[in-house]
């Protein structure tokens, strides 16, 4: 049960850390290998507002949100538009995102370091113990939890039951049959990598109430992020929980029954073995 | 067959290594510093282009086998003679990506590229695990070599794998894997065993990055996982080779050489901005050199036959 | 353009004008390598870069380094070495052959000071480390005989707190249970494997062994497993970012054990800056003798210049191989690689940690192993031969 739990509580992190970039490499193409570094930017907002004036990160989030929305836009319509138009296939476009993203991610390590330096931020917020079912269990991983799911709630509602969710998800299987019945596709795909920015970023926010980032940290998440979303098969709201929470889980079953040393080895076995068995990940389409 | 062309690019490129291999008469030992830097990654990008280049399969496993390599030095070294680890190495590097390799078949395009990336994670903690468990200190690698050494094996090693990548171009699995890559339906139609012809190319390319990392064990002393299995290396392997070119053999070598003096000169001259302007320095690339240096000298070349032309 | 960061302020040549006035005006040359990105960026951030600009600073702020009439001022060439050892292994080079630097200053971090031994071993640089610890000290020094190492070994480390654990059995404030983690990583790994015969040996118990990998996001199936066993003293092996998340969970998971031990980063400043007073009384490695004048001096010195609080453990020691080169050039009265060299080689120095002389290995034999945060300063409470350890208190609860 106290596996159960605390498994839960971390698949609810990989969440956070996956969602945004399965929006983006999903639903706008774009394999984002600067996710990270926003995730990162993220945690450095909620700690800024924190050490400078007590506000809580819950809060915080409702200004890193707009903001990576806004940077995300920008990055798609100055870097990201132009490669898509000129990719001539989809193999093209990914080579090509692959290295502009790479770049990014050099360079926004890069700012964040002439601007904020290089060493640790943490900061100590809601490192209370609840009692559940006679374990307890850390407050701000269960506040992060709960945001997650209401952040993977409210993109599958969006996705599921608005105009925009469908065309988006309309995108992400066949992007050129959707320009025919009349979806904006670049808007649409800007729309999406926008805010696969703003849940990183929001995720950044939380996990920082519980993990030590600095400003080199993001390739980490942007490494576990790519095993996640591939993991839950690309463009599926879906799959990217369940794949978060099958790796949160298994590393706590591990951790706790077996060796804690083992707990990442574990997780990437299951991801290989996963891909083994299911070629296009738990919930993905069969490619062409 | 061997036409006078062929003779002539052979000749040409054997003259080419006579040339690098003076470096170290010639150059100081900071060219050499670089010498060894440019080595180590065309041995990495040409190789890996190998087999990336003609199948499209992005690997980022590159790290893996540089980290067994140097593992298997830092392990066998005081138990084997040295001269056995760099073969010992590649073999060890080759098997592995045979197992890889033979797994994988059924993954494309980026479910490979991440397929990759979660393997070499993988490998990196199950040693990190071995490590513990065992109780194995830190290793140290200490031993009379110095970079001119290393430099000259890295060569004979870049040697090896153009080599190998003529013959493979010359041979009846070079045109098969051209098929591979055009169009791997009409390959397999036409009788190709795609699966043998890439897991070979695989192979071919993690031995040879296995054995590099066995020849720079030596360099770095102090072999963890966390440096040996950095997974930079491998998105910079990538990278170097893309900007270079990957449909000739030449191409990656073409990417590394600019590269690695616009890193040294960025590293030199910018030390607390180097990060920033490195990943700028991608970007404009990515932007203007679309077609990475080959496409460049291509259109230069292209543009000069015309001048010839109208003169 | 090279961006060179000369600390020859205004006001310290105005001085220098008043004071020395028949002095010549030179410049030495002095190369700085260490990670400004990369996984130890972070560390390298708190403890060395910050002591390479007060060194400067203070150098020059003081009229130079005086060498046979000749006051020479220090200019910094400083390199990112991305935490990669190639990459150190090229700045160094680069310093000794292109930037033709005077002195180069030791790299961070273990790794990549042997990576670049070599060269400077072939130039003929003297290399006193501040971050790189050992057990191998003896090959090393054997095969680099300028190499100095001032932080001490993974055998020396452990076993202060050893020491420490079983002075506190003996007053009677702990039993003989131990839980007892590791990082899978190389540091991690070795002071566990040279750590737990220790144990063993002075009659400790363990109760709980395990390791977890660099870069686990959750440490509670760690935090829980170990309180389950019910241990005397609790002790982690860690490295920055887990032990911070090491100390949140045994906060919340309620493991309160009266011996808490966690390794690098508990020294750090931000450590109780996030605990605050949940952080007294805990252990962990380093420790400096933080009632000394010569360290209150330079703390008040090192956030008055770099805006930043030194950390309790490797700052000082860095600046302390610092003062051993900038006294080592004056004492031998040459700019000669040779000449200093021989001169660390074979004298004593008084430095910000106290008198630092070698062993037969190139090594400083007295260290801090030891320190515990108590009133909200890590004090030093074992070393090897360090004066001023206060005693170890029992750490009593979170609150």
């Amino acid at each position: 049960m106290d596996i159960l739990f605390t498994g839960l509580l971390l698949g609810g992190t990989y969440a956070l850390i996956a969602m945004g970039l399965n929006l983006q490499y999903g639903m706008a193409r774009i394999m984002n290998l600067a996710n990270g570094e926003f995730l990162v930017a993220g945690g450095f907002g909620a700690f800024w507002f924190f050490t400078a004036g007590q506000v809580s990160p819950l809060l915080t989030i409702f200004i890193v949100a707009p903001v990576a929305f806004a940077i995300n836009w920008l990055i798609y319509v100055v870097f990201l538009r132009p490669l898509v138009k000129r990719a001539k296939s989809r193999g093209q476009l990914e080579v090509d995102a692959i290295l502009t993203t790479f770049g990014l991610a050099f360079f926004l390590v890069g700012l964040t370091l002439a601007f904020f330096g290089g060493d640790y931020f943490s900061y100590s917020y809601l490192a209370r113990p609840v009692t559940f079912i006679g374990e307890t269990y850390a407050l701000n991983r269960v506040v992060a939890f709960f945001a997650a799911v209401v952040i993977c709630g409210g993109l599958w509602l969006w996705l599921t039951r608005t105009r925009a969710g469908m065309s988006i998800r309309a995108i992400a299987v066949a992007p050129d049959s959707a320009r025919l019945v009349g979806i904006d596709v670049p808007r649409l795909s800007a729309l999406a990598f926008a805010l696969g920015g703003a849940v990183t970023a929001v995720g950044g926010a939380l996990i920082s109430t519980f993990l030590t980032l600095d400003a080199s940290t993001g390739v980490l998440f942007t490494l576990k992020a790519l095993i996640i979303v591939i993991m839950g098969g690309v463009g599926d709201v879906r799959g990217t929980v369940i794949a978060a929470l099958m790796l949160g889980i298994l590393e706590t079953f591990v951790a706790t029954l077996i060796d804690p040393g083992l707990t990442l080895a574990a997780a990437y076995l299951l991801f290989v073995a996963i891909l083994l068995f299911r070629p296009q990940g738990l919930f993905g389409r069969r490619q062409a | 067959m061997m036409t006078t062309t062929e003779y002539r690019n052979l000749a040409i490129g054997a003259a080419l290594f006579i040339l690098a291999a003076c470096l170290p008469f010639v150059g100081g030992a900071y060219l050499l510093t670089i010498g060894v830097t440019i080595a180590m990654y065309t041995v990495l990008a040409t190789s890996w282009a190998l087999f990336s280049g003609p199948t499209h399969y992005i690997s980022l496993a590159t790290a893996a086998f540089f980290g067994l390599g140097t593992y298997t030095t830092g392990l066998g070294f005081e138990h084997l003679d040295y001269w056995l680890l760099v073969p010992l190495a590649a073999i060890l590097g080759a098997a592995l990506a045979a197992i890889v390799g033979v797994a994988t078949l059924r993954l494309s395009g980026v479910y490979f590229v991440i397929f990759t990336l979660g393997l070499a994670e993988l490998i990196r903690q199950l040693v990190t695990w071995g490590q513990n468990v065992s109780g194995q200190k830190g290793l140290y690698v200490l031993t009379d070599l110095t970079e001119v050494h290393i430099y000259w094996q890295l060569l004979v090693l870049a040697a090896l794998v153009y080599l190998t990548g003529w013959l493979i171009g010359r041979s009846r699995l070079g045109f098969a894997l051209r098929i591979i890559g055009d169009d791997e339906e009409v390959a397999r139609h036409s009788g190709i065993n795609t699966a043998r012809a890439k897991v070979l190319l695989f192979m071919v390319s993690g031995a040879a990055a296995a054995a590099t990392g066995a020849i720079l064990a030596p360099r770095y002393i102090y072999i963890e996982p966390a440096l040996a299995f950095t997974p930079m290396l491998s998105f910079q392997v990538v990278i170097m080779a893309l900007l270079g070119g990957t449909g000739r053999l030449w191409g990656p070598v073409v990417g590394v050489i600019p590269f690695t003096f616009l890193w040294e000169a960025i590293s030199a001259s910018f030390p607390n901005q180097t990060t920033l302007l490195l990943g700028l320095c991608f970007l404009a690339i990515v932007f203007i050199l679309p077609k990475g240096f080959v496409g460049l000298l291509t259109t230069i070349r292209t543009r000069m036959n015309a001048r010839e032309a109208f003169s | 353009m090279k961006r060179r960061t000369l600390f020859a302020a205004a006001t310290a040549v105005a001085t220098l004008a008043l004071t020395v006035p028949a002095f010549a005006q030179e410049t030495l040359k002095i190369g700085a390598v260490g990670p400004k990105t990369g996984p130890l960026a972070g560390g390298a951030a708190v403890s060395f870069w910050p002591n390479v600009q007060l060194w400067a600073h203070d150098v020059n702020e003081a009229g130079g380094i005086t060498v046979g009439g000749t006051s020479y001022m220090v200019e910094i060439i400083e390199y990112d070495d991305q935490t990669n050892p190639g990459e150190t292994i090229k700045a160094v080079q680069r310093l000794a052959t292109q930037d033709e630097a005077d002195f180069i200053l030791a790299p961070y971090s273990t790794g990549l000071n042997i990576a670049a031994a070599p060269i400077f071993q072939r130039y003929g640089y003297p290399m006193v480390t501040h971050t790189a610890i050992s057990d191998q000290i003896e090959d090393l020094s054997n095969k680099f005989p300028n190499m100095y190492f001032l932080l001490g070994g993974a055998t020396g480390l452990a076993g202060g707190v050893v020491d420490v654990l079983t002075d506190m059995r003996e007053a009677g404030e702990i039993g003989n249970r131990v839980a007892m983690v590791n990082v899978a990583d190389a540091f991690g790994i070795e002071l566990a494997s040279v750590g737990k015969p220790q144990l063993e040996e002075a009659g400790f118990e363990i109760v709980y062994e395990t390791s977890y990998p660099l870069g686990t996001q959750d440490l509670s199936p760690v935090i829980n497993g170990a309180k389950d066993s019910n241990p005397d003293a609790f002790v982690a092996w860690s490295y920055p970012p887990d032990t911070f998340g090491l100390t949140e969970q045994a906060q919340i998971a309620g493991l309160a054990p009266k011996a808490f031990y966690t390794a690098v980063a508990t020294a750090f400043p931000a450590y109780a800056g996030r605990f605050g007073a949940a952080a007294e009384g805990v252990l962990g490695a380093g420790g400096v003798y933080a009632d000394g004048d010569q360290f209150k001096e330079y703390a008040a010195r090192h956030e008055a210049v770099t805006g930043a609080k030194p950390d309790f453990w490797a700052s000082a020691p860095t600046y302390a191989t610092f003062e051993i080169l900038h006294q080592a050039i004056e004492g031998a009265g040459s700019t000669d690689k040779e000449a200093v060299a021989e001169y660390i080689a074979n004298n004593s120095f008084e430095t910000v940690i106290g008198p630092v002389d070698w062993d037969e290995n190139n090594s400083n034999a007295k260290y801090w192993t030891v320190g515990q945060w108590q009133g909200g300063v890590f004090k030093g409470v074992a070393s090897t031969g360090r004066d001023g350890a206060v005693a170890a208190m029992p750490k009593s609860g979170w609150e």
